[in-house]
């Protein structure tokens, strides 16, 4: 034991002296979690919420009842709110100066075309760099042109003579978007995109250990290192042992930083030891079974990216592919980074150690499993 | 290059003698410890069999080299030696003990110095040769000591703490062999440690391996220069389509090809009359006029020499210059393999 370790400590030094090691250990994932928590923080576990304008030229029941059957119930739940523009004019440069992501205009006689039946029409101004919000205001009015007409149709089977603001607001509301910032099993942008860009450097950062043994041999040092009176496996030992202090390391300046930094909420301790450490095997498994196929470190490095590339992606460690479902979601469950993910999010709301246990489990198999092939094939690092 | 010692320097005309081992013959035998046995080596890649039936030995304060070209087999056959690469057939036998590429503790008696420099650019000198002492087993304590004794005797010492992509290319050879000795290592292999390296860098590394060898260490050294195999080698083994095609001292290597000397003549005159002359002597075999001299295959050149430059003036040649060539590994290589030893 006592060369692996020597092998060990000389990589690890190595590492701490390569800043291009530091930078996708640390750096980068730290980096990436914040821009991506900043850009997706509504998006993901937070609060959808949106501003939009309103131009009343009608000031008629139809109008009252746009802003009171279709905007207000929406508003007092938070998904958007309603800032009233004096005009025409006001109203389309608050969309175009993007101080709203849309403005509904209601035009002049509006009320009268819907009560007697003839064309009405209710303009949205989007702004051009809101496209989502402005989507969400289209659907909003497409929803309440729906309503209103469905009213046409009740009040010419009942024989009403005009359309009033209490027939329109009887039909059911027309739009319906969830609140999406549910407490239950689901992180929060923060914590989702440090846990995912931490998931997804670990498999960048282990590579940096095993594939070693393969610029070692292309640089002579290998063979330095073979005709020292040293078992084999104790060269494959220390650079597995470099893989994983190296991953764990990563991953546990990246739990704490983000915790500190961004807020992230990564749960109980344990149960977050018991992730990092089953992912890190996980990891550093497949980059040995990766790194056994290579023939040399430029073949090793372009597979191991494209594997951890592959794997995040799949895994979910950008966008939480699972809530896509079919079999993108079925094919996530594949990979680690899904079970670390879902391991986390099993622990929101204050779950201890047990609810880990399944998806570490899971990231065991995965690791056993590349982990076994990769053994049968460890002895090419070390051979002539 | 002309590294001999001027035998004759007269009237404008001057005369060297080129090659001349530097240790040859019995008298410098070697301790009578064998450290190094190897015995009916074969290796095979494929379809190609790079070593064939190799067999050599190596004694206690002994420096033998395998002369060959590039391609030759001697990576393969030292690769064997130290243990890198398991061999087909043969054994290996190091320090008595028997070794192959799974041997742990047999590999402490050997210290591989590799033809490319084999050192980790980020590390400091330092750095770099306490990773591989501790590597080969010594205790910490220990190892800070050789690594300050090795520092000193490669001449490193005052950078030992900058990182060796800094050094020059002749700093990194010598770094490259300071780390094969750092555990006093009973056989020292060296596989074409001078490639690549400037004229002094090359001077200091044939000077180590001389002091090295005296101090008793056993030393086998791979080269496809012949001028080094001349200077280091007790005794030389020379290699070629990874056959051992003879071994010997470089004197038994000459004699058994029995090549004549060579001198060349340069001067003026009718030098198709003064090559007739020469020829009629006894001690001449050949006498062939090329552009500005004459070139003669004689016997004992130093004995008839001044028969020679007295028939050439006879001739009417004004001899402006005179080389004696002894035969050197070069022919003996030419005639052991048909061919030159850096074609």
């Amino acid at each position: 034991m006592r060369p692996a370790l020597v092998i060990l400590g000389k990589d690890l030094r190595q590492r701490l002296r390569d800043r291009s090691a530091l930078l996708v250990a640390i750096v980068v994932p730290l980096v990436l979690a914040s821009i991506f928590g900043l850009i997706f923080h509504d998006a993901i576990g937070g609060r959808l919420s949106f501003q939009l304008g309103l131009v009343d030229q009608d000031h008629g029941p139809a109008a009252q009842a746009f802003a009171s059957s279709a905007l207000a119930p929406l508003e007092r739940r938070g998904l958007i709110t309603v800032v009233r523009e004096p005009s025409l004019p006001a109203g389309r440069r608050a969309a175009d100066q993007n101080k709203v992501a849309a403005t509904f205009v209601i035009p002049a006689g509006f009320s009268r075309a819907v009560g007697h039946d003839r064309a009405a029409a209710i303009r949205v101004l989007g702004s051009v760099d809101s496209s989502i919000g402005a989507q969400i205001a289209q659907s909003i009015a497409r929803s309440f042109a729906e309503a209103t007409n469905t009213a046409r149709i009740v009040a010419a089977a009942t024989g009403a003579k005009t359309i009033s603001a209490p027939l329109v607001a009887s039909v059911p509301a027309p739009v319906s978007i969830a609140d999406v910032s549910t407490k239950s099993r689901q992180l929060d942008a923060g914590t989702f995109y440090a846990a995912g860009m931490a998931v997804f450097f670990l498999f960048f950062t282990v590579q940096f250990g095993i594939s070693s043994i393969l610029a070692e041999r292309r640089d002579g040092t290998l063979a330095r290192m073979l005709v020292a009176p040293i078992h084999r496996n104790a060269i494959v030992t220390g650079k597995l042992l470099t893989s994983l202090v190296l991953g764990c390391a990563s991953m546990g300046v990246l739990a704490i930083a983000t915790h500190f930094l961004l807020a992230a909420h990564w749960g109980n301790v344990l149960g977050v030891t018991i992730l990092i450490a089953t992912g890190v095997l996980a990891a550093t498994c497949v980059m040995t079974l990766v790194a056994t196929l290579a023939r040399t470190p430029d073949q090793a490095q372009s597979w191991q990216t494209m594997v951890a590339l592959v794997l995040g992606m799949l895994g979910g460690a950008f966008f939480p592919v699972a809530q896509a479902g079919g079999l993108l979601a079925t094919l996530s469950l594949a990979t680690p980074q899904a079970w670390f993910i879902r391991g986390l999010e099993n622990m929101t709301g204050g779950a201890g150690v047990s609810a880990v246990l399944g998806p570490a489990a899971a990231i065991l198999t995965f690791a056993l499993i590349t982990g076994g092939l990769a053994f049968t094939r460890l002895g090419r690092l070390v051979a002539r | 290059m002309l590294l001999g010692r001027p035998v004759w320097d007269g009237c404008g005309v001057s005369i060297a003698v080129r090659s001349g081992a530097a240790r040859t013959g019995a008298s410098d035998a070697p301790g009578s410890g064998r450290v190094l046995e190897c015995v009916d080596l074969h290796k095979r890649f494929g379809e190609l069999e790079a070593v064939r039936g190799v067999s050599f030995g190596i004694d206690e304060g002994e420096t033998y080299g395998l002369l060959g070209p590039n391609g030759a087999g001697k990576t393969t056959t030292i690769s064997m030696v130290c243990g890198l690469l398991e061999h087909d057939s043969g054994e290996v036998f190091v320090a008595g003990k028997r070794l192959t590429s799974r041997s742990v503790e047999e590999k402490a008696a050997i210290g591989y110095v590799p033809q490319e420099l084999a050192i980790y650019p980020d590390l400091s000198a330092r750095e770099n040769l306490e990773f591989f002492a501790r590597l080969y087993g010594l205790p910490r304590g220990q190892a800070a000591d050789r690594v300050n004794d090795v520092l000193a005797v490669i001449g490193l010492a005052d950078r030992a703490g900058e990182p060796t992509r800094n050094f020059s290319g002749g700093m990194q050879r010598r770094l490259n062999i300071g780390i094969g000795l750092l555990h006093r290592p009973r056989l020292l292999i060296l596989d074409e440690p001078t490639v690549g390296v400037d004229p002094q860098s090359r001077n200091a590394i044939l000077e180590s391996v001389e002091r090295l060898s005296s101090e008793g260490m056993a030393v086998l050294y791979t080269t496809h220069y012949m001028e080094e195999a001349e200077r280091l080698c007790d005794r030389i083994g020379i290699v070629d389509l990874g056959e051992l095609k003879a071994e010997g001292t470089r004197a038994e290597l000459v004699a058994l090809v029995g090549e004549h000397d060579g001198v060349s003549i340069d001067g003026v005159g009718d030098l198709e009359a003064a090559a007739r002359e020469l020829e009629i002597l006894a001690p001449v075999r050949t006498a062939r006029v090329r552009d500005g001299g004459i070139e003669l295959i004689v016997d004992h050149a130093r004995t008839v020499l001044p028969e020679l430059l007295r028939a050439a003036a006879e001739a009417g040649v004004a001899v402006a210059s005179v080389e004696v060539t002894e035969p050197d590994l070069e022919a003996v290589f030419l005639h052991l393999t048909g061919k030159a030893l850096r074609d």
